[in-house]
């Protein structure tokens, strides 16, 4: 692979950009593999980083239904954070966001982290309880966040009303080490990276079925036909419930559809990440110009990657009253991805009843922001067959000894 | 968006009515079960891709809970039944073998 530089791009800027190179491989598949990985978005393609950097194994391949990073590695709103009120999901996502800060150099590949700083809005006094709360929490795991004043907030996000009759601003949860990231840069980082170590990134591969025997996996079935393995992780999000089931086990997790939209561009008006969770909308302006913005999921069993249409209303009625500025906005474009929700709202990084078969999933609405961290700790799952310090809290037998992680209460909303 | 018809009140009603209720049929389990019980009856969701039944209410029309019984891959709704069943009618489970040949049943 060759390096991306200043000096590489001077040279091809002198030879007609002729001599840039594929970023990543495209093989066919080999007949086995130390691990194979279903599942080429973010969190596939970090734990096939993490694999091969972390812990030497790069006999991998990652195996792709659709197109690399064609899931909701491209379909998010880009959030990274890590304010997260119990400790063990504080320490993943600081343990992400701070890979984040250095991801570029690490991958030669321009992600665009941007820590442009993240508020919460509070907006009841119940929020502004919570939020203190989580604050102090913050500061004994060792992540920087404040509260800060209505004023604070006017300062640093001119275009927010805090004077709403309904919900005034109270204050914010403040991390000025959050920010956005370049969704599509990601995933295409960690795939040219793990093509450079000779990883096999295969597309259009759908997984039919997994082989086992004597209780360990051996395979799976897939459209390109039958692939050996020593090691399997399972990283697909919405279809987690439906990989497992070939594996023969069941996930506590139910997909949902959850929509984002962006507006038309416009001149630079905010320069942070805003979240109002109590009217249950956000808001960030990409580099492009247009208004990135989010909601709440839809409220049934959905797999169809589309939602309804009165979420998106409801979203926008809830930014026009934050943000009054944006009412004359035109809305360009919505999608919608199919998100895993577990039980208590956090993910599941864990051995399976499978032997040798590994889960990453439940990430919900907020998967982007743990890209590398996840990968991290899958990685260190999936090389030494157990769980280290970040994922050990992560198990999918939680759910039976009710050791929850409950960021659903702490948050109040799904994030 | 999404239209269930109310099988009580008999009103057309569209999603923006409704409150979803997530899955039907379910057996409860409380004091006195196993773990693996308790936790299958209070998490283990069935969360198909394709025949699913569903809790609604018909919350902004005449409040009854109710059932319905739709596809999660192509968004179509088979019908909808009392919440008063143990089972989908089986004229309802008929007409949904005949559209889904593959489909397994509802357990």
């Amino acid at each position: 692979m060759k390096r991306y530089s200043a000096f590489a791009l001077a040279r091809e800027a002198l030879t007609n950009h002729l001599g840039w190179e594929r970023a990543w491989a495209n093989p066919a598949p080999k007949a086995s593999y130390d691990v194979i990985i279903v599942g080429a978005g973010g969190h596939g393609l970090a734990t096939a980083y993490y694999l091969g950097k972390n812990h030497g194994i790069t006999n991998v391949a990652i195996l792709e239904k659709g197109w690399l990073g064609g899931g909701n590695t491209g379909r998010n709103t880009t959030i990274i954070r890590s304010n997260y009120l119990q400790d063990s999901s504080a320490a993943i996502y600081e343990k992400s966001r701070s890979l984040y800060e250095t991801l570029s150099q690490d991958l030669n590949y321009n992600a665009m982290f941007s820590p442009r700083g993240v508020m919460m809005l509070a907006q009841t006094h119940h929020e502004v309880r919570g939020y203190l709360r989580t604050a102090h929490a913050n500061s004994l795991q060792g992540v920087t966040t404040e509260f800060i004043s209505p004023q604070k907030v006017k300062e640093l996000c001119p275009i927010l009303n805090i004077d709403g009759p309904r919900y005034p601003v109270l204050g914010a949860l403040w991390q000025a080490r959050g920010g956005t990231g370049r969704h599509d840069a990601v995933a295409w980082g960690y795939a040219r990276a793990c093509s450079a170590m000779g990883m096999d990134i295969i597309q259009n591969c759908e997984v039919k079925g997994v082989t086992s025997a004597n209780g360990v996996v051996t395979g799976v079935e897939t459209t390109k036909g039958r692939i050996g393995t020593r090691k399997l992780g399972i990283v697909v999000a919405g279809h987690s419930g439906q990989v497992a089931d070939m594996a023969g086990f069941r996930l506590p997790v139910e997909a949902v559809a959850l929509q984002a939209l962006v507006s038309e561009p416009i001149k630079p008006c905010m320069d942070v990440v805003v979240m109002a969770n109590t009217v249950h909308g956000y808001m960030s302006q990409s580099d492009k110009g247009e208004m990135v913005i989010g909601g709440g999921t839809d409220g049934f069993n959905n797999f169809t990657q589309r939602g309804s249409f009165h979420h998106i209303e409801e979203t926008l009625r809830a930014l026009i009253e934050t943000f009054p500025i944006i009412s004359r906005l035109k809305m360009l474009r919505q999608w919608g991805g199919i998100v895993d929700m577990t039980g208590d709202r956090s993910p599941i990084i864990s051995k399976t009843p499978l032997g040798n078969c590994f889960i990453n999933c439940g990430w919900g609405t907020g998967g982007f922001k743990a890209i590398p961290g996840s990968g991290w700790a899958m990685a260190d799952l999936m090389a030494r067959g157990e769980p280290g310090p970040l994922a050990e809290a992560f198990d999918m037998w939680r759910f039976k000894e009710g050791r929850f992680i409950d960021e659903s209460v702490a948050a109040g909303v799904a994030h | 968006m999404l239209t269930l018809e109310c099988p009580y009140c008999g009103v057309m009603a569209d999603e923006t009515e409704l409150t979803p209720g997530y899955e039907a049929h379910l057996k409860r389990f409380g004091p006195g079960s196993t773990d693996e019980e308790f936790e299958a009856y209070m998490f283990a969701r069935k969360n198909p891709k394709g025949v699913h039944f569903e809790r609604w209410r018909h919350a902004y029309g005449c409040g009854k809970w109710f059932l319905a019984a739709r596809d999660t891959a192509t968004l179509e709704v088979f019908g909808t039944y009392p919440a008063q069943s143990s089972a989908p009618p089986q004229a309802l489970q008929d007409k949904i073998k005949a559209k889904r040949p593959d489909w397994k049943g509802y357990k």
